[in-house]
């Protein structure tokens, strides 16, 4: 090949030209990042707000229908509804016809009667005085003033008139837009303005339990027998063979296991967190074990050999030298497991983990949502107003994950300190 | 009833450690001889005579109580109705929900009521059986553990072979695990094949798992053939390969080859952080702002698109596949030794040309076992298709048409209310084997190609 100007210029500009495409890939896997948290901050940061109407209740008791000695069991029974409505409708004297009445109550959650009844037993003594509340609104009204919901165009869900009164309630600055910690507190709920994520996020903490308290132990036994115990043979290498493939097993098989083994032959409660736990340890495990091997592999030789010398048994190097040189090693790992964990979805449907659910549960042993199957349940529901808290929903799942791998880092980087 | 048990255990189980310890702990302190092993072994000791049996009787009771209750239950009911019991592993689900109050009473007839009130009186004495036992076998292992402390035992050495066999045990937990997830799958499987013939399955170019309501209804059986399936499958895969294998691997390039330090440290953790998204966020992404988007696009050059297009779960799974590809590239790439690069530099090779002729090649092996790992990541991925990717079972090759997956079919049959053995649920299964063994066959493929030409240029 000879060697002409030309020639070099052509390679120089194939050089240019190959760097080109390497940046032209970062920026795009960067760009499709940013496109992404662009679009879930941008649509989900008013799912952490609600609006309120703000109303001047007349808790007389005769219109309320409650009746003496107030107890939480008397005051539950009132029409907290009829009073709310008619709180609305006083504020309204120009509408009168049923129909439109029926128009104008649709403004109104059907939280706000629970608001007030809950206002109404936690303050007996109010009872027969005015006192003014904020309650929640419906969520198209909701969306509406949050600008998620077009006025005009065939979207329109509202009418004319509901717009006007709408409009009118805010001009008269009853109308208040405030952060909404119900939805930190709340369970899921067939209406979007009441639905909250407390009842998915105490499940998946329940499921991240039983993972931890299963797969931890577990794992590190694992590792600890293969890295310093194993003998070479055959199988030794069979299981780390399975180890191997287990990690790359698709997760919705683990949930096939799931339903065929812990649901169906051991007959264990469906859709609990003590299940979905189980199902995503075994899942994790593998990831757990490939880490928890290294860090102990990273424990320096040096430490086995002075034990041994002086005297301690293998297992007696292993749990007094071995395990806690390489403890922070095998958290580290662990805590990636837990996230990977915390995000899965698929195995948890699988085993039942899908139900309605509009409590928080108390225990492992309750049916109960886990936070990713919330965000996918919410996510295929049709109301508009669902998909602010859905994607409000992936701003608190990936804030966890975040922590979660911040965590890991902090410990890691003191490892690396300790173990220099 | 559960908690309380697992309260008596923790404290008789603490309790005959401190005897153990005790035992030997107290004459030593008094001058005593030195006893062969020290007395936190002998406490570890008495722990675990306590424990193990106690253990034992547990898991034996967990495995044998379904097995003696369920054949009297059913035994009972199909006496006062009169007839055998169809469906058996339903009805007794349904009998133990109605018992637990998960499902409501109300529903249920006389029969069946009486059969939930044997249920609840057989599993009360169960209980009180369990318990008794339970009992005697943590008493009973801990005075006989007692018993056998001596100043001679070698309690250490005995712990020391528990705690290795429990080692052992906890790594062999991974071949229990792909051992029940073969049986369970293939058992199931099988029984799907007694409804289904298998070449059906495997060639049938339809697919609808609908069952009819009558057994006299046209095309009662539904229709089970997977090739639709498979082929949509394989669609969303390869769209996902062709966004995500150019730009995972040009990245991983430039990583490793161009990238100042500065660059690659803000690189790499954006790359981390698309790997570490929940399947489920890229399921939300593609239904609600990806597939729009291709709806609008292909609208505005005159083409019509689903709004569950392939292209758009394609396209998202590609992004949620570029870490894997540009990481494990990245790895491979950094691994081809030295001298090669300074070989062909040294020649007068630019450096694209040193990459283009020499790395590559080099890396090769590892590239096409990270990119194999890549599909079966793709081909196993659920909740994106789930989210994103249609029902209807089209066998189409067009991007913009909607089509379904193997994943998503699964999901959709077993998310819900299931009947027992019809053949629609048992198809999961079929489906579920069909995918692990895809997916192992090509992990065992990456795997073998990778060792087979790794230490070639070493």
């Amino acid at each position: 090949m000879a060697i002409s100007p030309e020639n070099v210029r052509r390679r120089l500009r194939a050089e240019k030209r190959f760097r080109f495409y390497g940046v032209a890939a970062l920026l795009s896997a960067a760009s499709a990042l940013v496109f992404l948290v662009s679009t879930i901050v941008s649509s989900g940061h008013t799912g952490f707000y609600r609006t309120t109407l703000k109303l001047e209740f007349d808790l007389d008791p005769q219109r309320l229908g409650i009746e003496t000695p107030y107890t939480a069991d008397t005051l539950r029974d009132g029409h907290y509804y009829t009073a709310v409505k008619h709180t609305l409708y006083a504020l309204f004297p120009e509408v009168t016809s049923r129909a439109q009445k029926r128009e104008l109550s649709k403004i109104l959650s059907p939280g706000a009667a629970l608001d007030l009844r809950q206002y109404v037993i936690d303050h007996p003594g109010q009872i027969g005085q005015a006192v003014s509340l904020e309650v929640p609104i419906a969520s198209d009204f909701d969306q509406l003033y949050k600008g998620n919901l077009p006025r005009t165009g065939r979207h329109t869900r509202l009418s004319e008139a509901q717009m006007a009164w709408f409009d009118n309630l805010v001009e008269r600055g009853l109308i208040e837009y405030r952060f909404n910690p119900g939805f930190f507190t709340g369970s899921d709920s067939r209406y979007p303005e009441l639905a909250g994520i407390g009842g998915a996020i105490t499940g998946s903490l329940f499921t991240l339990l039983v993972c931890f308290v299963l797969s931890f132990p577990l794992g590190i036994a694992a590792s600890l027998y293969l890295e310093e115990f194993a003998p070479d043979n055959r199988l030794t290498r069979i299981i780390e063979a399975n180890i191997n493939n287990l990690a790359a097993v698709p997760s919705i098989i683990f949930g096939l296991l799931g339903l065929a083994v812990l649901l169906g032959f051991f007959g264990l409660p469906r859709g609990t967190p003590l299940v979905g736990g189980m199902v995503l340890a075994l899942m994790t495990l593998p990831t757990i074990i490939i880490s928890c091997r290294s860090s102990i592999r990273a424990v320096s030789p040096g430490v086995r050999q002075g034990a041994m010398a002086l005297g301690a048994s293998p297992v007696q190097v292993v749990f007094h030298q071995v395990l806690p040189a390489a403890l922070p090693g095998t958290l580290t790992g662990t805590i990636i497991g837990m996230a990977q964990a915390l995000g899965e979805t698929a195995p948890l449907l699988m085993i039942g983990m899908v139900a309605f659910i509009a409590s928080v549960p108390a225990s492992p042993l309750d049916s109960s949502a886990a936070l990713p199957v919330q965000i996918y349940l919410w996510a295929e529901s049709a109301e508009r107003g669902f998909v602010e808290k859905t994607a409000a929903a992936i701003i608190v799942i990936m804030s966890f994950l975040i922590l979660m791998n911040i965590l890991a880092v902090i410990i890691r980087s003191r490892t690396q300190t300790k173990v220099e | 009833m559960f908690s309380q048990l697992a309260i008596f255990f923790l404290i008789l189980v603490l309790t005959s450690w401190v005897l153990g310890w005790r035992r030997i702990r107290v004459p030593q302190q008094a001058g005593g001889p030195r006893p062969r092993s020290r007395a936190v072994y002998h406490g570890f000791y008495n722990a675990l005579w306590c424990a193990l049996p106690m253990l034992a009787v547990a898991l034996a009771w967990l495995a044998v109580e379904p097995w003696i209750i369920r054949p009297v239950v059913l035994h009972a009911l199909a006496e006062s109705t009169g007839q055998a019991t169809a469906n058996e592993a339903f009805r007794f689900v349904e009998i133990r929900n109605l018992a637990s109050g998960v499902l409501p009473m109300e529903r249920a007839g006389e029969a069946v009521r009486r059969a939930v009130e044997l249920y609840q009186q057989l599993s009360l004495k169960a209980d009180i059986v369990m318990t008794v036992l339970l009992v005697a076998a943590g008493l009973g292992g801990l005075v006989s553990g007692y018993k056998r402390i001596s100043n001679t035992l070698p309690a250490r050495e005995k712990v020391e072979v528990f705690v290795r066999v429990f080692l052992f045990t906890s790594s062999s937990i991974a071949i229990l695990t792909t051992v029940s997830i073969v049986l369970a799958l293939a058992l199931e499987t099988l029984r799907f094949f007694q409804h289904v013939p298998l070449l059906d399955f495997l060639f049938g170019l339809k697919w609808s798992p609908q069952i009819a309501l009558r057994a006299d209804q046209a095309g009662s059986s539904g229709a089970f053939g997977a090739v639709p399936l498979f082929t949509g499958t394989l669609l969303i895969a390869l769209i996902a390969m062709l966004v995500a294998v150019p730009i995972g691997l040009f990245s991983a390039i430039y990583l490793a080859e161009y990238a100042r330090p500065a660059i690659r440290h803000v690189a790499k953790p954006v790359l981390e952080i698309l790997a570490g998204i929940p399947t489920v966020v890229y399921g939300f992404f593609a239904a609600l702002t990806v597939a729009p988007l291709i709806v609008e696009f292909s609208g505005s050059i005159g083409l019509h698109a689903s709004s569950e297009s392939a292209l758009a779960a394609g396209l998202v799974m590609g992004i949620m596949i570029i870490p894997f590809i540009s990481s494990l590239s990245d790895d491979v790439i950094t691994a081809v030794p030295y001298s090669l690069r300074d070989g062909s530099l040294a020649l007068g090779a630019t450096k694209s040309e040193t990459i283009r002729k020499v790395l590559l090649p080099a890396a090769l092996p590892g590239i096409a076992g990270a990119l194999l790992l890549a599909v079966s990541r793709a081909i196993g991925e659920t909740m994106i298709v789930v989210m994103a990717a249609g029902l209807a079972a089209n066998l189409t090759a067009n991007p913009l048409a909607s089509v379904t997956t193997v994943t998503t079919q699964i999901v959709t049959i077993l998310v819900g209310d299931q009947e027992f053995d019809s053949p629609k649920t048992l198809a999961a299964f079929a489906l579920g084997l069909t995918l692990f063994c895809i997916t192992l066959a090509l992990n065992f493929l990456a795997l073998h190609i990778v060792r087979r030409y790794r230490e070639q240029y070493d």
